[in-house]
């Protein structure tokens, strides 16, 4: 936040009051879903059932966090998730650094060079703007499927990479690239890809910064995709695992464990946002211009 | 393409070169599975798989006289309506109040933001909990002030708990552009209107409601689609589309009949009637930012 409001216009005692009272409200209302979520985390399935659950903290926190992780449910009805938080990882860091890979070299292609068809080849990676993975999914396992990536990596990660929100930041980006730094770089001798070794990738970093954070949760996040390309236990994601544990009846449920397996999936996306709130800010603002 | 560099780099393959992976990626993953989805759309299939017919426009036809599908969609409309309404006013409620205050500011912001990180499915489990018919914390509290709640066989309770679960995702996206558009509003014009003895209130509405309106706009484009389309895994984590298809969404029919009711034909042509659907919000949307946004 550059600068806050006030200043020369009036600052009532009374305003600022019932603006603070409305954000705390706000961010309590916010913040409920995952205090409960930690404190049921810490409780023992008794702890739980027993209505209404406690609103602070208990002490099975570890046995909970060690049964979701390593050891699977007490009951048996979930596996443990250090594999499918593993996959996780994998998705989100090669959804987001292959994105922005093959993302700033066409883009810079795009930017750089005249040649036939550049219009054509323009228009075929913009459209892909328009058309969200859910709409085409059935399709797109058949293809999968024809490419015998079903249930690999590959299956989980490539087809994620067909959305041109990274290409269409890079151009924009490279369009303000002044002209001045070619002409130097001609001069000197340098070709296209020197020049975009040494100045258009330098520039670029705080752009890569921003994307990495954004295409990261939104790989990490991924979930009709993986649910229906991994069939095996040791492919999942753990976003996929965690609905599995889900029976059905509500009571029935390893609510503890469940809500251990919650909390692992959802802190490391939180973590990044809040650590890095400043990438994130900037990627979230320009990848939707 | 609208701007242009002056000075570019000759080859006759380096471009081509350049542009491979992501063409490759988008033909294969992108233009393929699309073509196939309008394909299907025009064929029947038989249960086993085994005999394909192609019926024209018969799937579409279908659809529209299908009172499942026609009810889905009165659920999507009301259902991204909600989640739209809803999350647009309290993000602009929150954006407001945290442009206003002096102190605190940065500490609000990091608060209200980070649900975003979590994915759609998990924020359906959380919100399911709390809602559990037995178990359920709010499910006591509401019990406490004589408030039945079960949201597995009350329709209306289902689709309001997707609603909760689906906007509270969303609050932080919203919060971040209408923060951000507040930011842009010249102080200048917030003062002047004060000298002229405008109240808060009413400076909002006429300066700076109106100010953000493109914002607002964008926002509701963008709130849609998500509803639409993200809020699969809120929807499939917790209602299923149940109770009696009362949370049953559009994209969760196309996923129910192509998957589990392996209605490939049926299901792709619901695909290609939501591509439609979103090719046409992103026009709009286009259009109207090439119209109302260089002010």
């Amino acid at each position: 936040m550059a600068q806050p409001r006030g200043g020369m216009v009036e600052n009532r005692p009374i305003g600022n009051f019932v603006a603070h009272a409305i954000l705390i409200v706000g961010v309590a209302i916010v913040a409920f879903p995952l205090w409960v979520t930690l404190v049921a985390s810490t409780l023992s399935f008794d702890d739980i059932v027993h209505v209404p659950m406690p609103l602070l903290p208990g002490s099975h926190g570890a046995s909970n966090y060690y049964h979701a992780l390593v050891a699977g449910s007490e009951r048996g009805s979930s596996a443990p998730v250090d594999r499918m938080l593993l996959n996780s990882l994998v998705v989100a860091v090669s959804v987001a650094s292959g994105k922005i890979a093959i993302s700033i070299i066409s883009a810079f292609a795009l930017v750089y060079f005249r040649f036939p068809l550049r219009n054509f080849f323009f228009w075929m990676i913009f459209v892909t703007l328009m058309l969200p993975v859910e709409v085409r999914i059935i399709p797109t396992y058949k293809v999968a499927s024809d490419l015998h990536i079903v249930d690999t990596y590959a299956g989980l990660i490539l087809p994620l990479f067909a959305s041109a929100t990274a290409t269409f930041l890079f151009r924009q980006f490279f369009l303000t690239i002044p002209d001045e730094l070619v002409e130097a770089a001609r001069i000197d001798g340098a070709g296209p890809m020197r020049f975009f070794w040494d100045v258009v990738l330098p520039l670029s970093k705080t752009h890569m910064a921003a994307l990495f954070v954004i295409l990261f949760i939104y790989g990490w996040n991924q979930y009709l995709w993986p649910l229906l390309i991994t069939s095996s236990e040791s492919m999942y994601t753990v976003v996929i695992g965690i609905k599995r544990m889900i029976a059905g009846g509500d009571a029935a449920n390893e609510w503890n464990i469940i809500m251990a397996t919650a909390m692992l999936a959802l802190m490391p996306p939180a973590l990044v946002v809040v650590l890095m709130q400043k990438w994130f800010v900037k990627g979230l603002v320009e990848t939707e211009k | 393409m609208a701007q242009e560099k002056r000075v570019v780099f000759k080859s006759a393959w380096l471009p081509y070169a350049l542009l491979l992976p992501q063409l490759a990626i988008t033909v294969v993953f992108f233009f393929w599975p699309a073509v196939q989805a309008i394909y299907y759309s025009f064929q029947v299939q038989d249960a086993f798989g085994l005999r394909t017919q192609f019926v024209w426009f018969q799937n579409f036809a279908y659809l529209f006289h299908d009172s499942h599908y026609l009810a889905s969609f009165r659920v999507t409309a009301v259902f991204s309506l909600l989640v739209a309404s809803l999350g647009i006013s309290i993000s602009l409620l929150l954006a407001t109040m945290a442009d206003h205050v002096v102190r605190g500011a940065v500490f609000y912001k990091t608060l209200l933001i980070w649900p975003y990180a979590v994915a759609p499915a998990i924020a359906g489990v959380l919100w399911a909990f709390l809602f559990a018919p037995t178990i359920g914390l709010i499910t006591y509290f509401l019990r406490q002030v004589g408030i039945e709640w079960n949201w597995m066989v009350n329709e209306r309770q289902a689709m309001l708990m997707v609603v909760i679960a689906a906007t509270w995702k969303q609050i932080s996206y919203n919060f971040l552009f209408f923060l951000a558009g507040l930011q842009s509003i010249p102080k200048s014009m917030i003062e002047a209107a004060a000298i002229d003895g405008a109240g808060p209130l009413r400076r909002f509405w006429t300066i700076v409601f109106p100010l953000l309106s493109p914002t607002t706009f964008f926002l509701l484009v963008v709130n849609i689609v998500y509803a639409f389309f993200d809020t699969f895994g809120v929807i499939d984590a917790t209602t299923k589309g149940g109770p009696v298809e009362a949370t049953q969404i559009l994209v969760y029919k196309v996923y129910y009949d192509g998957v589990q009711a392996a209605d490939l034909g049926g299901s792709s042509a619901q695909s290609v009637i939501l591509m439609f659907i979103v090719i046409s919000l992103t026009v709009v949307q286009f259009r109207f930012i090439e119209r109302k946004v260089q002010y």
